[in-house]
C-alpha cells in the first residue's frame, strides 16, 4: 500500500492524482513544418514561415512524428485509433503566433492503455492510460530580460509533442513519481522521447483532488508545468494537504490552475488563467483526418524493442536475479546493455550483477559520470570477474583491482601483474606463512586450544595480513583448522 | 436556440473583438439565426453516415522527417514591430 492517507480533524482523506505528461517527440523536423526541432539554437533561427503563422502557410504532417506516436501507443499497451482528427485549440498568447494550437481533441491517435508501475515497496500497480495525442508546442517567452517587455523565441513553436494522459489511478506523490519514472524509461527504450526534464522535453501537469475513502471524486486542481520528478511528488503532497485544510475549515475547492513554487515548496493560484478555459475546439480545416493502415501499424509493431518489463522478467528467469536487482539493471537501457556484455565476458550473471550494481554504480556515482562514460568497459569488468572465478585474485583483492581500473583505465591482468596481486594458492607458501603466524603467537594458540574459539578469526586475519591479502582465503581457513587441531 | 447578449459578449472577449452595446444586440440576433439554421440541420438523422471531411477522396499528405526549412531569422522577424537580439519584443505578459 503506497497510497498517501491524510489524517484530518474530520477523518482520513485519500489523495487522487492523474498526470498529463507532455513528451517531446524525438524527430529531426517539426510536426507540421521542415524547420529543425533541435534544442538550444539561436533564437528564431529554427522557424519556418509555417511556425511563425504567416498568412497562407499550410501545415504538412511529419510522417516520423506519426510513427513515433503509434510506437509509443504500442509501448503503453494502448489502442491505436485507425482514424484520428486534428483540432484547433484556440487561445491568445504572445508565444502562440497562430492564435491556436493544433492538437487532437475528440479523436486522438492513441486510446486507452496501461502502464505497470514499480512501487518503492517492491510491489507493482497497473496505472491506466486515458489517451495519447499529438500536438504542437508553443514558443518560449522570456520575461526577465527587460522591465516592461517580453522576448519571444519561436524555435519551439511547432515542435511535436505527445500529451500522455493517465487515468486518476494514482494515490500519492510516491506513486506519481514511480509512474513518471516508468513512463520515462519506456519512452527512452522506445526512442520516441529523450525524457530530458531539464531541457523541457518531458513536462508534467498534475491533477490533484482529495476525498474520504469510498466517496466520489472531489474537485480537482491542476498543477502546471512541474519540471522534475521530485517536484511532482512535493507538489502533490503539498496540494493534497492544502485541500484537506481548506475543506476541513469549511471552505470548498475551486477548480483552478495552480503553479508549483519549487523554492518554497508550495502551490499558488494562477488567477489569470481562470477565465481562459473555453478553448472552442473545432476540427482543423487545413488537415484531413489521419488514417493509419494495418500494414503501417504492423511494421511499427515489428520494430518495437524489448521493453523494461519484459527485460526485467527475462533477467530474473535467465540470470536468476532478484526482482530488485533486475529492476535496477533495466531502469536505463544503457545499463541493461552494459550488464549483458559483462555477463557474456565474465560467464557469471550473478557476480556480474553484484559488481555492476555495487562497485560500478558506486564509483560512477562518486565520479558523477553516466555509464556511457565509464572508464571501465563492460569487457574489462567481465575479464576481471573471470579472474575471480578462475582463482587468480580473491574477491577482496578484486575491489582494489577494480578501483585501480576505474582510476587508470588499465585492464585487470595488467594491474594484477604490475602490483603482484595474484592470489597465492600454493600450499607450501601458505603453510609457511601460517607456521610463522603460529610461532609468533604461541600465547593465543594456547588460549584457542583451551576453548576460546573466537580467536580463529584472529589467525585468519594475521595470515591474510602477512600475505598482503593475497593468500587464497578458502585455503587459509582449511589449513589453519588442520594446524590448530 | 437563441443567443443572449451575455453569451455574445463572452465569445467576443475570447476572440479579442470589442463590441459595443448596439453590436452585441445585432450579433445576438444574427448568431441566433445561424444557430436556428444549425438546429434545422441537426434534425436530420446522420447516425449511420461517416463524417465527410473532404469532397474529394484523398488522404492526409505527409512529409519526410528532414530539415528543409528555418535559418531565416531575418525573414521571420521582418514584419515584427519590435525586435532585439533575434527575439520578438512584445509588451510584458506575466502570469
Amino acid at each position: 500500500m503506497s497510497g498517501l492517507l491524510i489524517e484530518g480533524s474530520t477523518g482520513t482523506w485519500e489523495v487522487v492524482v492523474g498526470l498529463e505528461v507532455h513528451a517531446q517527440v524525438t524527430s529531426n523536423a517539426k510536426l507540421f513544418s521542415g524547420a529543425s526541432a533541435e534544442f538550444g539554437a539561436e533564437p528564431n533561427s529554427q522557424v519556418s514561415l509555417v511556425d511563425a503563422a504567416m498568412p497562407g502557410m499550410l501545415p504538412v504532417i511529419n510522417t516520423v512524428c506519426v510513427d513515433q506516436a503509434v510506437k509509443t501507443g504500442l509501448g503503453l499497451n494502448a489502442a491505436i485509433n485507425r482514424t484520428s482528427v486534428f483540432a484547433r485549440k484556440n487561445y491568445f498568447y504572445a508565444d502562440l503566433p497562430q492564435g491556436y494550437q493544433i492538437s487532437q481533441y475528440e479523436k486522438p491517435i492513441v486510446g486507452e492503455g496501461v502502464v505497470l508501475v514499480d512501487l518503492p515497496d517492491g510491489s507493482t500497480k497497473e496505472v491506466g492510460i486515458e489517451r495519447l495525442h499529438l500536438e504542437q508546442d508553443a514558443g518560449k517567452s522570456l520575461h526577465d530580460q527587460h522591465p516592461s517587455r517580453s522576448y519571444i523565441d519561436l524555435n519551439r513553436s511547432g515542435v511535436a509533442l505527445m500529451e500522455i494522459v493517465s487515468k486518476p489511478d494514482l494515490r500519492s506523490g510516491d506513486e506519481a513519481a514511480a509512474y513518471l519514472t516508468k513512463l520515462r524509461a519506456i519512452l527512452r527504450y522506445l526512442g520516441t522521447c529523450d525524457g530530458n526534464m531539464e531541457e523541457g522535453s518531458m513536462r508534467c501537469d498534475a491533477n490533484v483532488s482529495v476525498r474520504k475513502a469510498g466517496d466520489p471524486l472531489g474537485t480537482r486542481c491542476e498543477i502546471k508545468n512541474v519540471n522534475s520528478i521530485r517536484f511532482v511528488k512535493q507538489a502533490i503532497e503539498y496540494e493534497a494537504r492544502r485541500q484537506v485544510e481548506v475543506i476541513e475549515e469549511g471552505g470548498t475547492i475551486v477548480q483552478e490552475t495552480r503553479l508549483f513554487d519549487s523554492r518554497q515548496g508550495v502551490t499558488r493560484s494562477m488567477r489569470s488563467k481562470e477565465h481562459a478555459h473555453d478553448y472552442r475546439y473545432f476540427p482543423d480545416p487545413d488537415l484531413l483526418p489521419l488514417v493509419l493502415t494495418e500494414e503501417r501499424i504492423e511494421t511499427i509493431k515489428a520494430s518495437l524493442p524489448e521493453l523494461p518489463d519484459a527485460k526485467k522478467q527475462r533477467f530474473m528467469e535467465a540470470y536468476g536475479l532478484s526482482a530488485y536487482d533486475a529492476g535496477v539493471l533495466v531502469a536505463e537501457q544503457e545499463t541493461s546493455g552494459f550488464y549483458e556484455q559483462v555477463v557474456t565476458s565474465s560467464g557469471d550473471a550473478k557476480l556480474a550483477a553484484n559488481w555492476v550494481i555495487t562497485e560500478l554504480f558506486g564509483q560512477l556515482n562518486t565520479a558523477g559520470k553516466p555509464i556511457a562514460e565509464s572508464p571501465v568497459s563492460a569487457a574489462a569488468l567481465g575479464q576481471m570477474i573471470a579472474r575471480i572465478k578462475d582463482g587468480t585474485i580473491s574477491g577482496r583483492i578484486a575491489k582494489d583491482v577494480f578501483a585501480e581500473m576505474f582510476a587508470t583505465g588499465k585492464d585487470a591482468d595488467a594491474i594484477i601483474e604490475e602490483k603482484g596481486l595474484r592470489q597465492v594458492s600454493d600450499t607450501g607458501a601458505i603453510e609457511k606463512i601460517i607456521d610463522d603466524v603460529i610461532a609468533a603467537n604461541q600465547d593465543k594458540v594456547a588460549e584457542y586450544k583451551a576453548g576460546k574459539d573466537k580467536l580463529f578469526g584472529f589467525f585468519v586475519g594475521q595470515t591474510m595480513k602477512a600475505s598482503q591479502g593475497k593468500a587464497n582465503p578458502g585455503m587459509v581457513n582449511e589449513m589453519l583448522k588442520a594446524k590448530l587441531g | 436556440m437563441s443567443m443572449d447578449k451575455a453569451t455574445v459578449a463572452n465569445i467576443a472577449r475570447l476572440a479579442r473583438i470589442r463590441l459595443n452595446e448596439d453590436e452585441l444586440e445585432l450579433y445576438a440576433k444574427e448568431l441566433s439565426g445561424i444557430m436556428g439554421w444549425i438546429e434545422q440541420l441537426n434534425a436530420v438523422d446522420t447516425g449511420d453516415a461517416e463524417p465527410m471531411s473532404s469532397v474529394v477522396e484523398r488522404l492526409l499528405p505527409e512529409r519526410a522527417d528532414v530539415v528543409t526549412d528555418g535559418g531565416i531569422q531575418e525573414d521571420v522577424l521582418a514584419n515584427a514591430p519590435d525586435t532585439a537580439h533575434g527575439y520578438y519584443v512584445v509588451p510584458k505578459v506575466v502570469e
